[in-house]
């Protein structure tokens, strides 16, 4: 088989060639350490004041906002750990989130628990999106902060974040929102949508893996991650992945710059995907048909199971996720469709395919030419499959 | 190609053998085997699965595993032996055999209820539908 079509690309994405050319450098003769005197450790330093430059333009936020980690869970738990400690010392120990946040938040927000913290999970409906009035009712007096993701990364469904960012900075409450799955695919306005802290991966968008940012409103107050030297203003100390970080400006630049032209131009393919795969039958479309993120396909399919899908799919030469508990090693299916009110059997046949700017159209023909043949093949086998066609025949 | 799978649980992914029904099923929503019995041998099996590529290749496995078998023969089948027939499966998939070695002993102790015979003497407790979904769910 040598066909490869990559419609996983909330998985990862491929590193742009632009993008490790502007890395080279720094991987090969400019491997100075920017924290060193002479000149050749500044061109280093130079580099990176310029990366985070860059960054704050495409984020909306002051190039001093920007804090650098190892990616998208380091930011989370960054975030949420360390805004929790300070704001507990002021007997505030109540954080609002959702139930369909990602591990990194949902896991952070339990060691917390731990801790003594009390936290509320917001519904998000059948849609996938978290209701605002919902946000207003769990406000409380000893609220420390709402963390609500800006989309989510399997059904792709984009949360209000501009009118909880308000809310929030009218009731003096922080807000964070993990933006792993949004920055690079919509626009982010760190500072119009009154945003507090926000994570963001460079993976996500076509930079190197192992660099991400959290992005942190001048003035909050938050505690170290790492201590040592001066790194990061002495809060994540550790000489920093130069290469790494001006990967991640560049991606987001050209992320960013490309947006206009790249948002409908993906949106039109993973619309198509959308129309014909739900009419095979017996299929639904998980999240909000609109709202959600212009690369984002998420269906569910009756009567099969996602990893037997994806296997079948592999083979075929297509690499794509699923929400099934087989494909994680656990027993349960993803939580994320279950709080949108899937059943069990119909959350473990889901199928995400997620879109880049480098998905053709001959990949969305070849998708929509084997996804059925597949999802005919597993219904065959299927015991669960002939209950559902003898209940339907009995109505 | 990479796989979480060793190339035989691949094979009886692919190409699942036995697939399809006979006679009556038995064993619940998720894993189905109908057994075809004279004087004894299991002439035919086949069986139907919902599940991840280890359940579908177990039931493949185990089916032809006591295709032309005694039921006595049947009954020793256990899923240890299954999972070693198919060069080992991942940890975590280690249940997907034992729902298999479960669905045929239930399919026997189905095949002798119905010549009124009381199975649980001779094929022990079997599991009951729910705890077979259980296994999977």
């Amino acid at each position: 088989m040598d066909r490869f079509i990559y419609a996983d690309n909330a998985a990862t994405t491929r590193l742009h060639p632009d993008v490790l050319n502007d890395m080279m450098p720094y991987l090969t003769e400019q491997y100075g350490n920017a924290s060193s005197l002479y000149g050749f450790g500044q061109e280093s330093r130079i580099a990176l004041d310029q990366a985070k430059a860059t960054m704050a333009e495409c984020l909306h936020c002051r190039s001093d906002e920007v804090f650098i980690t190892s990616g998208g869970s380091e930011a989370d738990n960054w975030a949420i750990k360390m805004v929790a400690k300070a704001l507990a010392a002021k007997g505030k120990k109540h954080i609002i989130s959702t139930e369909f946040e990602h591990h990194a938040v949902l896991h952070t927000l339990n060691s917390l628990k731990k801790d003594g913290f009390e936290i509320t999970l917001l519904p998000v409906y059948e849609n996938g999106i978290v209701r605002i009035e919902d946000v207003k009712n769990a406000l409380r007096e000893d609220t420390a902060l709402v963390s609500v993701m800006f989309a989510n990364n399997e059904i792709g469904t984009i949360q209000p974040i501009a009118e909880i960012g308000a809310l929030c900075r009218e009731n003096g409450v922080l807000f964070h929102t993990d933006a792993v799955q949004a920055v690079g695919h919509v626009p982010v306005d760190f500072a119009g949508m009154n945003i507090d802290l926000l994570s963001l991966s460079a993976h996500k968008f076509h930079g190197p893996k192992g660099v991400g940012a959290l992005i942190v409103r001048k003035g909050v107050r938050f505690g170290n991650l790492i201590d040592g030297g001066a790194q990061e203003k002495g809060r994540r100390a550790g000489t920093e992945n130069v290469a790494g970080i001006v990967g991640m400006a560049s991606a987001m630049k050209r992320a960013c710059n490309a947006m206009e032209s790249s948002i409908p131009s993906i949106a039109a393919k993973r619309d198509r995907l959308i129309t014909e795969l739900t009419k095979i039958t017996h299929s639904r479309l998980n999240g909000d048909a609109v709202t959600r993120l212009p690369g984002n396909v998420n269906i569910s399919f009756e009567g099969i199971e996602g990893e037997s899908l994806l296997l079948m799919l592999d083979m075929r030469g297509i690499c794509a996720s699923s929400g099934s508990a087989c494909t994680s090693g656990s027993l349960d299916p993803s939580h994320v469709l279950l709080s949108i009110g899937l059943p069990h059997a119909v959350a473990h046949g889901s199928l995400r395919l997620s879109l880049s700017e480098e998905t053709t159209d001959e990949d969305i023909d070849v998708i929509l030419q084997e996804v059925p043949v597949v999802v005919d093949r597993l219904r065959a086998m299927s015991p669960l499959w002939e209950t559902i066609l003898k209940e339907e025949q009995s109505h | 190609m990479a796989s979480v799978y060793s190339e035989k649980v691949m094979d009886h992914f692919t190409n699942p053998r036995n697939v399809g029904e006979i006679g009556n099923a038995k064993c619940g929503d998720i894993m189905k085997m109908y057994l075809k019995v004279e004087d004894d041998v299991i002439v035919d099996v086949k069986f139907k699965t919902f599940g991840c590529g280890s359940a579908i290749a177990t039931s493949s496995m185990a089916t032809e595993m006591i295709k032309g078998k005694t039921i006595q023969e049947a009954l020793t089948l256990s899923n240890k032996a299954v999972v070693e027939a198919l060069d080992g499966l991942p940890n975590h998939k280690i249940h997907c055999s034992v729902l298999a070695e479960q669905s045929i002993r239930a399919a026997i102790a189905d095949y002798y209820r119905r010549r009124g015979i009381d199975p649980e003497p001779i094929v022990g407790k079997t599991m009951s539908d729910d705890e077979i979904e259980a296994c999977h769910i």
